[in-house]
C-alpha cells in the first residue's frame, strides 16, 4: 500500500495525531499559536461523532476536559502561554485525581502576553512545575511537523496507561511550518484505549496504590462508584488525614512515573560516538543544533547531539552517562537558561555552557556554529 | 539541485503570499517528492503589517527551516522590500513589482523591478490573483518545480468557478518570468 503522504502544518498534524489516537473530546479557548489545533478539531470531531467545545475561557476549557475524561472520553485541550497559566490550576487536580489529559502548549515569546505570533521556549520549566504541589508530569518536546503527528499519539497512549496528564510542547514554528507527513494506518500503530476495571464495581479502589501499578479509572455512568476530590484521598477516593495515607498518596503521584521511565522516556542520539562537545537541545532548536554540527564536523571540530524528546520526566541517566565520556556540554534554547538547570544537576564533571536567545527568531545554525567553536577553545 | 534554495514572498497581510508559499511548498513536496518546508512570519495585528512566508526546497533533510541566505525573494510592498531584502544572497534574485516598490535604494542581488500589478489590472481586470502571477514569476525563474507540478498544487487549493482565473494568473507570472529570463 502506498503511503499517504501530506504537506501539513504542525498544529494540523497534532489535530491528526489526536483524531488517529482516538480523540473523543476536544475544549479550548482560541489563543495565537495554537487556535489551528481547535479550529482543525472543530471540524474533524463532529463529523466523527465526537465531541468539540469552546469554554468561556481556558480554566473553564481544562475542567471540561477533565469531566470528559472521568466519563471515559480521551480528551485534549490546546493553547498557549497566557491560557497554560491559567490551567495550572486544574492541571494539578488533574495530577491529584489521576484524570487522563493531554494538553497541547503551542510555546510563543512571554511572560504574559508576551509575543503571540512568535516562538520560544520558555515554558519547559512551567510545565514541569507550573501547577503548586508535589506531583509528576509527562511532557514531550516533538522537533517537526510528523513528530508532532507521532507524539500526539504517544501522549494520549501515556496519559491513558499512567492516569496523567501530558504535555505536548511544541513552539510557534513548528506549530506554523508546513513539512511532509505520513500519515499512517492504525494497525502499525499502537493505540492504548480506555479499559475497564478487571475487578467487579463492588470492589473497585480508584487509587489503588498500594498495588504498584495503575488501576484503570473506570468511566462514570458504567456502575463503578468512587469520589474524586482534589483533597488527598486514599485508595477509595475520600479524604483522608492519616500520615501513612498521605506519604503513600504523595509517594505513589511521583512513583508511578518515575519508576516507569524507561517506558515514558524517548531520546535521540546523533553522532555521538566521537563527540568531544555534547549538544543538549530539543524541539525545533535541535534542527539548528543538528546543522550546526554538521557545519562544525566540516570544520574538524567533533560535535554531536542528545535530543530528548520525553523532555520530562528528565533523561537524568543519560545525562549523567553521557557526561562522563564528553567534558563540554553546549544547552541551547529559546528561554534565558531551563533546560541548562537540568543538565547542570545530573553531569557530572562536564563544563556546562548556555546559548540562550529569546528575541523572537528561531536559533539559527550559524549562531550555534559560531558558540561551538568558542566552546571549542575553552 | 542544490542542497537547499531558499524563497522568499514578502509584502502585508492579506495579500495572499502565505498561500503561495504552501502552494509552491506543495508542488515540491506532494508533486516532485523532494522536501520542503513553509514557514511564515507576520505581526500581532489581523490585515497590514509586513509579512513573509518562506519555501526551503531540497533533495536532502531540510533541517533550519527559515531561510537565511535567499535565493529568490518577490516583494509586494515597500515595507517588506526594505525589511526583508537583507538576507537576500549576492547571486539571489529579487523581484520587485514596479508601482508597489518605488525606491530601490536598498537593492541587493540582482534586481528585477517588474509589472505584476499592471499585468494583473490589465489582463485579470483586479488584482487578485496578484500572488499566484508573483508565484508563477518565481517558478518560472528558478525552475525549481515544473509547470504542471505547481499548477496541480494551484488547483488543489483553488475555490470552484475560480480554476481559469487563477491559471491565467500563473501563467501571466510564468510570461513575466520568460521576459526576465530573456533579458538577463
Amino acid at each position: 500500500m502506498s503511503k499517504d503522504i501530506k504537506l501539513m502544518q504542525g498544529n494540523e498534524a497534532i489535530a491528526e495525531g489526536a483524531v488517529i489516537a482516538g480523540c473523543d473530546f476536544f475544549a479550548g479557548y482560541p489563543i495565537t499559536p495554537s487556535s489551528e489545533v481547535a479550529e482543525i478539531l472543530s471540524n474533524k470531531l463532529p463529523k466523527l461523532g465526537k465531541v468539540f467545545l469552546q469554554m468561556e475561557d481556558e480554566i473553564a476549557a481544562l475542567g471540561a476536559v477533565l469531566g470528559a475524561a472521568l466519563g471515559g472520553a480521551k480528551a485534549i485541550t490546546a493553547s498557549s502561554g497566557p491560557g497554560i497559566s491559567l490551567k495550572q490550576e486544574h492541571i494539578g487536580y488533574a495530577s491529584m485525581c489521576e484524570i487522563p489529559c493531554v494538553i497541547i502548549n503551542v510555546m510563543r515569546g512571554g511572560p504574559s502576553t508576551g509575543l503571540p505570533t512568535l516562538p520560544a521556549q520558555s515554558d519547559i520549566m512551567q510545565a514541569r512545575w507550573g501547577t503548586h504541589g508535589d506531583h509528576a508530569i509527562i511532557a514531550i518536546t516533538p522537533s517537526g511537523v510528523n513528530e508532532s503527528l507521532y507524539e500526539t499519539i504517544r501522549a494520549f497512549n501515556l496519559a491513558v496507561k499512567y492516569r496523567t496528564p501530558v504535555m505536548l510542547l511544541t513552539d510557534e514554528i513548528i506549530g506554523h511550518m508546513r513539512e511532509k507527513v505520513v500519515i499512517p494506518s492504525k494497525d502499525e500503530l499502537e493505540i492504548i484505549d480506555v479499559k475497564l476495571p478487571d475487578v467487579p464495581a463492588e470492589k473497585y479502589n480508584p487509587y489503588n496504590f498500594t498495588s504498584g501499578k495503575v488501576t484503570p479509572l473506570a468511566p462514570m455512568g458504567e456502575g463503578y462508584r468512587y469520589h474524586v476530590t482534589g483533597l488527598i484521598h486514599g485508595e477509595t477516593g475520600f479524604p483522608s488525614q492519616k500520615i501513612d495515607v498521605i506519604q503513600n498518596a504523595e509517594n505513589w503521584l511521583i512513583d508511578k512515573i518515575y519508576k516507569n521511565i524507561k517506558d515514558i522516556e524517548k531520546f535521540e542520539e546523533f553522532m555521538l560516538e566521537d563527540a568531544e562537545i555534547l549538544i543538549v537541545a530539543y524541539g525545533s532548536t535541535s534542527r539548528s543544533a543538528r546543522q550546526a554540527i554538521m557545519m562544525a564536523r566540516a570544520a574538524g571540530i567533533k560535535v554531536g547531539m542528545f535530543r530528548p524528546i520525553t523532555i520530562w520526566p528528565f533523561p537524568e541517566e543519560q545525562i549523567l552517562n553521557l557526561s562522563k565520556k564528553i567534558k563540554k556540554i553546549l544547552v541551547p534554547e529559546m528561554n534565558m537558561g531551563q533546560v541548562i538547570l537540568e543538565v547542570q544537576r545530573n553531569s557530572c564533571g562536564a563544563k556546562v555552557y548556555g546559548l540562550n536567545i529569546v528575541n523572537g527568531e528561531p536559533i539559527t545554525p550559524d549562531q550555534i556554529f559560531s558558540k561551538i567553536k568558542d566552546v571549542s577553545q575553552l | 539541485m542544490s542542497d537547499r534554495i531558499e524563497f522568499r514572498f514578502s509584502g502585508s497581510g492579506g495579500q495572499g503570499l502565505i498561500l503561495a508559499g504552501i502552494i509552491l511548498a506543495d508542488a515540491a513536496a506532494i508533486y516532485e517528492n523532494k522536501n520542503a518546508v513553509q514557514t511564515q512570519s507576520y505581526g500581532p495585528e489581523a490585515r497590514g503589517g509586513s509579512s513573509k512566508s518562506e519555501v526551503i526546497i531540497s533533495d536532502k533533510p531540510i533541517e533550519y527551516p527559515k531561510a537565511t541566505k535567499v535565493d529568490y525573494m518577490v516583494s509586494l510592498t515597500q515595507e517588506s522590500f526594505n525589511k526583508y531584502i537583507n538576507d537576500v544572497n549576492d547571486n539571489g534574485i529579487v523581484i520587485a513589482d514596479k508601482e508597489l516598490v518605488t525606491d530601490l535604494s536598498k537593492a541587493k542581488g540582482k534586481l528585477f523591478a517588474i509589472d505584476m500589478v499592471k499585468s494583473a489590472r490589465e489582463e485579470l481586470g483586479k488584482l487578485l490573483g496578484l500572488n499566484i502571477i508573483a508565484l508563477g514569476v518565481l517558478v518560472e525563474l528558478s525552475g525549481v518545480v515544473s509547470h504542471e507540478s505547481i499548477e496541480k498544487a494551484l488547483m488543489k487549493r483553488v475555490p470552484k468557478g475560480f480554476e481559469d482565473y487563477n491559471k491565467k494568473a500563473l501563467e501571466i507570472g510564468f510570461r513575466l518570468g520568460k521576459e526576465i529570463k530573456n533579458n538577463k
